[in-house]
Parts: C-alpha cells; sequence; structure tokens
C-alpha cells in the first residue's frame, strides 16, 4: 500500500509526457487532464485516511533504509495539503478549458500544469531536504514557463524578473544545504532533527536556520514579497489562481516543516524574527491593498497579507495557533484561488482592471456577484466560512502566549481585507450597468461551474471544520511533537 | 586544500555577484551561472575533500570517500543547466519583444 504514496508525483509527470504528443487533440488534452487531476485527488483522500488509521506512511525508494536514501513521508499536514492543491488543480482545470484559448492549450498548457502540480506534490511528500530542492527546482520551471506563456510584453519582462530572483532564491537554497550537510552529514529531515537535538543548536545551525529562512521567505512571500505583485498579474488568469492557490503556500509548508521538525531548538532567535517578518508583512501588505486602484494589485496584496497571517501561527507556536494555521492555509489556498478566477472573470467581462471603471456587474451577473461577496466574507473570516475557525484558532494561541502586538496586527489586517475587497464589491458589483443585460458578455458555463465548486469547498471548510478536524488536529499534534515523525521515520 | 578552495569559492561568489548587480541582461544570467558554478564546489568542499578510498565495498575496506556530494553536486549541475537554458532563451525572446536588454529600460512604465 505504501506505494501509493508515489502517485501525486509520478502519475501527472507520466501524462504531461504523453500530453507533450497530442498537441493537436486538445479536447483529449483536456479530458485527460481532468481524469488524471481527478484521479490524484481521489487517491490523496484515500491516503489522508490511511494516515488516520496506520499513523505516519513512508516509503524508502528503492529500498534504501533511512537515513540513507530518499524516501517520501506522509503525514496528516503534508497529505492534506496534498489534497486540497490537487482539488483546486482540478476545479481550476474546470475553468481553463472554457477560458484558456486555443492558442495556449496548443502551446502545452496541460503539460506544464501536470508538471507544477508534480513539483508541488513532490515538495509536501519528500522527508529528504536535497529532494525537496529538486521539487522546488520541478515546480519552479513549470511555473517560469507558464508565467511566460503567450510572450506579451509586459508578461515576458515581469516574467525575467520573477525568473532570476527564484534562482537566486535557489542558490541560497544550495548554500544553506552545503553549510547543513557539512555540519551534521545528513539529509534526511528526521535525521537532521535527531542530529541538531544532540548537537544542540549552536550559532552555526541557528545561521543556517536564518539563512532557510529567507531563502522560503522569498518563495513564500513572506516580507520578502516585492516580486509579487509584479509577477502575479501578468500571466493569464487560470494560471495567477494556481500561483495564489499554490506556490507561495509550499513556501509556507517549507517553513513550517523547518521550523517545527527540523530547527525547533532556538526559538527566542528564530521564531522570534518570523514574528517579526509576519508583523511587517502584514503591514506592507494592508498598505498595498488599501493603495491599490486595480483589482489585481489589491488581489495580489491579499495574498501577501494572507501569509502574513498565517506565519503568526507559526510564531506563536503553541498548539491552538498551529491549528489554526493548518485551518487557515487549507482556507486560504481555496479562497486565494476563487478571489483570483473572479478576478480575471471580472477584467474579461468589463474589459476594465481600474476599480472605478466599473460598475453595476451584479445586475448582469447576480450569480457571479454574490459568489464574489461570499469569498469577501470568507476571507474576512466571517462564520460559518472557512476563514473563522483559522481566525479564531490563531487568536487564541496569539493570546496564550502573550504575544498581543500579533494579535492586533492580524485582527487589525482582517478589517482591511474586508475593506479592500469591499470597496471592490461596492464600486464594481453595485451601481448602475452601463452594460444592457442583452448586450452582456456572456460568462462561460465551465468558469460558473468552477465557481460553483470553489464555493462550495469553502463553505464546506467552514460549515465541516468539525470532519476537518479529526485531520487538522492529528496534523498539528505531528507538528508539535516532532518525536512522532522522527519515531516513524527512524524506528519503523 | 580546503581552505585553498574556499578562497576560490570566495572569488566565485565575487565575480558572480559582480556580474549579477550589472545592468546587462546577459551579463546577469553569466553570473548567475559562475553562482552555481561556486556553490557547486561548496558543496563538494564541505562534503569533505578526497580522504579515502573509492566507496566500493568490494574494491577496498575503508575509509571511503563519501560519495554523496558528487550525486548532489550532479542533480545541482543538472537543474542549473536547464535554468540557464531556460532563462537564455527568455532573455532573447524579451530582448526582441521590449527591444532592450537594460535591466534599468525593463523596469516598466508607470502607467501600464
Amino acid at each position: 500500500m505504501n506505494n501509493l504514496l508515489v502517485i501525486p508525483l509520478i502519475i501527472p509527470i507520466i501524462t504531461a509526457v504523453i500530453l507533450v504528443f497530442l498537441r493537436e487533440q486538445i479536447v483529449l488534452q483536456r479530458i485527460i487532464s481532468i481524469v488524471t487531476m481527478i484521479f490524484i485527488s481521489l487517491i490523496s483522500l484515500l491516503l489522508l485516511n490511511l494516515v488516520q488509521t496506520e499513523g505516519i506512511i513512508r516509503l524508502d525508494f528503492s529500498g534504501w533504509l533511512p537515513p540513507f536514501g530518499i524516501l517520501f513521508v506522509a503525514d496528516s499536514f503534508s497529505i492534506l495539503l496534498v489534497l486540497t492543491a490537487n482539488i483546486i488543480t482540478s476545479i481550476c482545470l474546470l475553468y481553463a478549458f472554457s477560458t484558456i484559448g486555443e492558442r495556449h492549450e496548443k502551446m502545452f498548457f496541460y503539460p506544464f500544469v501536470l508538471f507544477l502540480i508534480a513539483g508541488v506534490n513532490g515538495s509536501f511528500l519528500t522527508g529528504d531536504i536535497f529532494n525537496l530542492f529538486v521539487c522546488f527546482e520541478v515546480m519552479l520551471l513549470a511555473s517560469y514557463v507558464l508565467v511566460a506563456l503567450g510572450g506579451g510584453r509586459r508578461q515576458l519582462r515581469e516574467s525575467l524578473k520573477y525568473v532570476l530572483i527564484n534562482v537566486v532564491a535557489s542558490w541560497m537554497f544550495l548554500i544553506a544545504l552545503a553549510f547543513l550537510y557539512g555540519t551534521v552529514k545528513t539529509l534526511n529531515m528526521a535525521h537532521i532533527a535527531v542530529r541538531v537535538a544532540e548537537a544542540g543548536q549552536d550559532p552555526l545551525l541557528t545561521t543556517v536556520a536564518i539563512l532557510l529562512l529567507i531563502v522560503f521567505s522569498l518563495k513564500a512571500g513572506l516580507l520578502l514579497f516585492f516580486w509579487l505583485p509584479g509577477s502575479y498579474s501578468v500571466p493569464p488568469t487560470v494560471v495567477q489562481a494556481l500561483f495564489a492557490a499554490l506556490l507561495t503556500k509550499v513556501g509556507i509548508y517549507a517553513l513550517f516543516r523547518t521550523f517545527t521538525l527540523m530547527f525547533p531548538l532556538n526559538q527566542d532567535v528564530t521564531h522570534t524574527i518570523i514574528g517579526v517578518m509576519a508583523g511587517i508583512t502584514l503591514i506592507a501588505g494592508c498598505m498595498g491593498a488599501l493603495s491599490g486602484r486595480d483589482i489585481y494589485t489589491i488581489a495580489t496584496y491579499n495574498v501577501i497579507i494572507g501569509v502574513g497571517f498565517i506565519l503568526i501561527g507559526l510564531a506563536v507556536g503553541t498548539e491552538a495557533s498551529i491549528t489554526g494555521a493548518i485551518y487557515y492555509l487549507i482556507h486560504d489556498m481555496l479562497a486565494k484561488a476563487l478571489l483570483f478566477l473572479l478576478i480575471g472573470m471580472m477584467f474579461y467581462v468589463s474589459g476594465e482592471s481600474v476599480v472605478k471603471k466599473m460598475s453595476g456587474l451584479i445586475q448582469n451577473y447576480p450569480l457571479f456577484g454574490w459568489i464574489y461577496f461570499l469569498v469577501m466574507l470568507a476571507l474576512a473570516g466571517i462564520p460559518p466560512l472557512s476563514g473563522f475557525m483559522g481566525k479564531v484558532l490563531i487568536g487564541q494561541g496569539a493570546i496564550e502566549a502573550g504575544s498581543y502586538v500579533l494579535l492586533a496586527l492580524g485582527f487589525a489586517s482582517s478589517i482591511i481585507v474586508l475593506y479592500s475587497l469591499l470597496r471592490i464589491f461596492l464600486a464594481s458589483f453595485f451601481g448602475e450597468t452601463t452594460i444592457s443585460f442583452e448586450d452582456r458578455k456572456p460568462i462561460p458555463k465551465g468558469a460558473y461551474w468552477a465557481f460553483i465548486l470553489l464555493a462550495a469547498t469553502i463553505v464546506y471548510a467552514g460549515v465541516g471544520a468539525e470532519s476537518l478536524s479529526i485531520y487538522v488536529k492529528d496534523a498539528a499534534k505531528t507538528l508539535m511533537n516532532p518525536s512522532i515523525y522522527i519515531d516513524a521515520i527512524l524506528k519503523g | 586544500m580546503e581552505s585553498l578552495m574556499m578562497i576560490l569559492i570566495g572569488v566565485l561568489v565575487a565575480v558572480g555577484t559582480y556580474l549579477v548587480l550589472s545592468r546587462n541582461l546577459i551579463r546577469v544570467i553569466l553570473g548567475t551561472a559562475v553562482l552555481s558554478h561556486a556553490v557547486h564546489l561548496l558543496i563538494l568542499t564541505m562534503g569533505g575533500l578526497k580522504k579515502g578510498a573509492v566507496p566500493l565495498l568490494s574494491q577496498s575496506d575503508g575509509p571511503f570517500t563519501d560519495a554523496l556530494p558528487q550525486a548532489l553536486i550532479l542533480t545541482a549541475i543538472v537543474i542549473s543547466f536547464a535554468t540557464t537554458a531556460f532563462l537564455l532563451v527568455l532573455a532573447y525572446r524579451t530582448y526582441k519583444t521590449n527591444g532592450s536588454d537594460d535591466l534599468q529600460e525593463l523596469r516598466g512604465m508607470p502607467d501600464e
């Protein structure tokens, strides 16, 4: 049964390679890619339940026992994220079918989405830090192509910066790995945790930890997000939604793994730095969201605010706050994907991206307008939608740990999120419409289905928080007690 | 030998950083290539330079040289090769469409 663990990585890669040869058969490409994604989603669901009954599952490639070989590990945290990522990608593909256009479809759009998801799944599942680097690169190379695909002037310019930033970040990742290997002589994450605990986290190891913090912060958009608004606003809508939902979250996942499992000892230094970075990220993200005049700017700064908020959970580091951070991470992936799809559709139907130049969209597209209203409430954390549980638990954790500054910043940012999105709602959806109902540009059916499905998952993640709680609690327990993870790998 | 390697790595990083900070796009890309060479050497040095015999069980009975850094470097070289190739193509396309390879001019207009 353990072999199931490699399926979320290997199936998308194989399918992507097959799709390359089916370049002209667009319908076939669509069918194969969506079937693949639904299949992997089901497998991840199966794995999630398997982890609950059997504990942490691991797969040692070619039978090399840890700490010698590369291995894949599934605990509740990683497999929950794999499941969410796969569901989102399936729904985004549904949206892509009716919106992306033949030009993209013939230029290997679907294979690259599959390569992207393979890299994302690999990053979540791997138990070896060098393999994490490799999976990051698989994901990043696919994202480089997706961001540049289309080849507009502005798109090429921004993607060039995106690629250069990430190349430098990967270079720093390798430096951190070199020093880590030189110090602890192992690359297995659980084994690193043991060696670091044995040696005590001396200044050299803390430096390595901070280097990893910088690398993952660049990927996650924590404080070092200067590249994010530019490069997230140029690709097609569905790519934006995938990036907002998946790429920054992989960075967040890596931060959680690094600072709960491998370097949890010197919390005075590392967690304080993370807290300060999260606070500044929230403030800067709010300023960006408030000052933005067009919908893309506001949405991308909302991504940054989300990252800051989740990292409060890690910086505080109590069990309640980590549980909240996991809830909020899942919510943020779903809600940001939906937000970007909606924003892209606003641009498509009105031809405008400046908030003030649109008005009265809700009269022509009532369902579209109310779904936007729903995601706005979810992002602001109104119960019973998905953002609520996460916000409450992170707040509870922050009070327990006495981090009142982070608490205040976190909840102030919720109000700013509500304000910035409400501004779009009031200006663009309400008011007099300039286009009559007959002349409106119709929204494709597939896009509507994507909106409805994502909205349904958001409602489920909020109303059904209780049914998710067994998984989330188990994930938080493993993160809080790294010994569970370490024992499952080195003693199993 | 390790100290000599570290000095070489330092020089390479300095050269790479200088190139990355320049305005010309091709120089920036060459800079990233030099930086990646530096880090490959760093991994090799941090893993320990050749101390023992070839790590084959039947050939000798130890102490063995650590072979893992070389496997890591091989992977990293392939990745940096792919990334650099992609970057060069992207830079060429950007030059063709934007008509400039000067990063200062590629900053973009505020009204866009």
